[in-house]
């Protein structure tokens, strides 16, 4: 095994800090607003585990930083074109069904993403992911579940879940494709060759979207520039001035 | 602030039934649905535990309002939990009144169309972080009030409800109370935002009990039923002695220059909310009512085809079910 | 669609209102860590058995409660009525000798 350069490692763990986080706060959003209780209580739940893997994963990137910042420090001073989430996770929530169509297409990588890291020869990221894998094998299921259930729903369900495909699935492939950061990770054994990701989750995707009566869009395209941060969609900086408004406003008080 | 504006019904059944049935919660029985009960008492639990499912839901917006603005990872799982309890809290709460033959979406329906009320300290705005402590304390510190003694109310599945939801409640009041030591330990900024928060809800959070009923007919009916344990003044005297010590505490100042230590009767004198703003509030005119039930209604709108989508699917699984037997 | 209150057939039901499409009630029941039997702790609303089960871990499971879930719905549980309160309980009650308490074991026997 290669030794890992800690610079790469700080922005793996960030992609993954940022995925959760910034997914978690689209997920808390919807509190209070579901279509009903139940769902509003499960929604928070899966809001709750995203924000706790944030903990962990922006800790251990800040630690390998060594600059003396913290979770809190990532997550609330640094601006969108230091933010390394996938584009996916920022796409606003849209309707019901477009949240949960977004949740299951991430949960599918994120599942087989955790999954192989848990066996990542870094032991810290093999501990988070470890912890996560359980929560996230739920999240799949769960959202696996309801786009299975509306898609095949009435017919109002099933266009706006064809719709809701349609619109996000062009945002699929930016979590398949490496660049140099990523293979430096899986040459350190550190994360996996994110295109072995793809065949397992093909497969799960495949076969909850045929229960769900949808069609996967024709066409490779897919949009890029989030887990770079070479170019982010522009809801991310709308969401980074609520989520960061209290820090940026009274800086140095403590909460 | 559940129990407080809700008028118990006149009942005229079978006299020695009505004995009987009082007999029994006077003895400490539990009624059960099977039950046999008086129609005033299924009515007026009805509107009770429905108002109280209905704050428990409205009472997530205000809060949820700063989910996406708390100030730091912990704090937002902390607020997001505790929402989300609320959102459980109504659910069990619900649940209750379903077992007295109404469902839950004919009480929603009746909340969305201002026919059932809920609590109207959730009519006030959230406008600082501060106002996430001063909820949690506050309003939390007077709802506690008001639910311990329901866990003994002689409806079952109410009582029921209600010891679930204190076992879960004990953190909300903590959260908010260390918020507000947070603030008031922060900077010159921080510690004003603190008081500023107190100012606005301390009014608002006495009138939660609702206004004085110690000579209400009503009142005493639902005491000798007990769906409801304590006069509103008992409760109030009780959470101003309980608060205004934990104010000191915080180096906060109760807005109230009246508000004196009585020796005499072992409390607090303390000034009356105004009861105009009460009653206005309650009418629909309070800062925001309109985006409240705004919100209510838009959830409900918006998810009517997720509700129907996934019941559709349901039945074709289960028709297919059949069909494969 | 079932009637939401048919684990309580005496509550009246309104009949005249129009049949509403609404989620099934569910009874859930929970088994703890510590190999207690199943424990009714409430109920839920939701389309079918699969989504029922979902809803009670994220409703009832919040702070660890449970490790296996049952669900039932409502209409589906039988109860014994109230009229049948006496025949049903009362000649349990005069087996006191069912209770361990009943039973005086000298502390020198230590605990049982």
């Amino acid at each position: 095994m290669t030794q890992v350069d800690q610079g790469q490692l700080f922005e793996f763990l960030c992609r993954m800090g940022d995925n959760t986080l910034v997914l978690g706060h689209r997920v808390s959003e919807w509190c209070g607003h579901a279509p009903v209780l139940e769902e509003d209580i499960a929604l928070a739940n899966t809001a709750l585990d995203l924000i706790g893997q944030t903990q962990m994963w922006l800790g251990l990137a800040a630690e390998v930083e060594g600059k003396g910042r913290s979770a809190d420090d990532l997550a609330m001073r640094r601006d969108v074109w230091d933010f390394r989430n996938v584009l996916l996770v920022e796409q606003p929530n849209g309707d019901f069904g477009q949240t949960m169509m977004r949740q299951f297409l991430f949960d599918a990588w994120h599942l087989e993403m955790l999954k192989a890291l848990t066996g990542s020869s870094n032991e810290q990221v093999a501990a988070i992911a470890a912890k996560a894998v359980k929560e996230v094998m739920y999240h799949v299921e769960r959202s696996g579940d309801t786009v299975i259930g509306l898609g095949d729903g009435t017919s109002e369900s099933h266009k706006r879940m064809q719709k809701a495909l349609d619109l996000l699935w062009p945002y699929v492939g930016e979590m398949f494709v490496a660049d140099a950061v990523d293979a430096a990770m899986a040459e350190a054994g550190v994360a996996p060759d994110l295109a072995e990701l793809r065949t397992a989750c093909d497969a799960r995707v495949g076969a909850v979207l045929a229960e769900a009566t949808l069609a996967i869009p024709e066409g490779g395209f897919a949009h890029k520039g989030g887990k770079t941060g070479v170019q982010h969609s522009e809801h991310l900086g709308h969401l980074l001035t609520q989520m960061q408004w209290l820090q940026r406003a009274y800086p140095g008080a403590t909460w | 602030m559940y129990a407080q504006m809700v008028k118990s019904e006149a009942t005229q059944e079978d006299p020695e039934r009505l004995a009987a049935f009082q007999a029994r919660i006077d003895a400490g029985e539990k009624i059960e649905p099977k039950d046999w009960m008086p129609a005033g008492y299924r009515k007026t639990l009805i509107r009770q535990i429905g108002q109280h499912a209905h704050s428990e839901i409205v009472g997530q917006l205000p809060e949820g309002n700063w989910i996406t603005r708390a100030p730091t990872l912990e704090r937002k799982a902390i607020l997001l939990a505790k929402v989300q309890d609320e959102a459980g809290h109504g659910l069990y709460l619900y649940c209750a009144a379903e077992t007295l033959g109404v469902t839950r979406d004919e009480m929603t329906e009746m909340l969305l169309d201002g026919r059932m009320k809920y609590s109207s300290i959730f009519n006030y705005p959230t406008l600082t972080w501060a106002d996430m402590g001063a909820v949690g304390w506050l309003v939390d510190g007077a709802a506690i009030m008001n639910q311990v003694p329901l866990q003994r109310t002689s409806f079952g599945p109410y009582s029921r409800a209600m010891i679930r939801v204190c076992k879960e409640e004990s953190f909300h009041q903590r959260q908010g109370y260390d918020i507000m030591m947070k603030m008031c330990a922060g900077t010159p900024e921080q510690k004003a935002m603190a008081q500023n928060a107190l100012n606005r809800f301390w009014y608002p959070s006495l009138m939660m009990f609702g206004p004085s009923d110690k000579d209400s007919v009503h009142s005493a009916q639902s005491m000798a039923w007990k769906i409801k344990m304590n006069t509103n003044d008992e409760l109030r005297q009780k959470f101003v002695d309980q608060t205004v010590p934990q104010a000191e505490y915080l180096g906060l100042t109760v807005p109230d220059e009246t508000l004196k230590w009585n020796d005499e009767k072992g409390g607090y004198d303390f000034a009356e909310p105004d009861w105009d703003e009460f009653f206005e509030v309650i009418q629909g005119n309070g800062p925001c009512n309109t985006e409240r039930l705004a919100a209510r209604n838009k959830a409900w709108d918006d998810g009517k085809w997720v509700r129907d989508g996934l019941l559709a699917h349901a039945e074709k699984k289960a028709a297919r079910r059949v069909a494969a037997e | 669609m079932s009637s939401p209150n048919a684990a309580y057939p005496d509550t009246p039901e309104t009949r005249t209102r129009p049949k509403r499409h609404e989620w099934p009630l569910w009874e859930v029941f929970i088994r703890g860590q510590h190999g207690m039997s199943h424990r009714h702790v409430g109920s839920l609303h939701a389309p079918d058995e699969e989504m029922a089960i979902k809803n009670a871990r994220d409703v009832y499971t919040r702070r660890n409660e449970g490790v296996s879930i049952w669900v039932v719905e409502a209409r589906h549980i039988a109860a014994s009525s109230p009229s049948e309160k006496g025949p049903l309980y009362e000649p349990s009650e005069s087996k006191v000798y069912r209770h361990p308490t009943f039973f005086d074991i000298p502390d020198e026997v230590g605990a049982m």
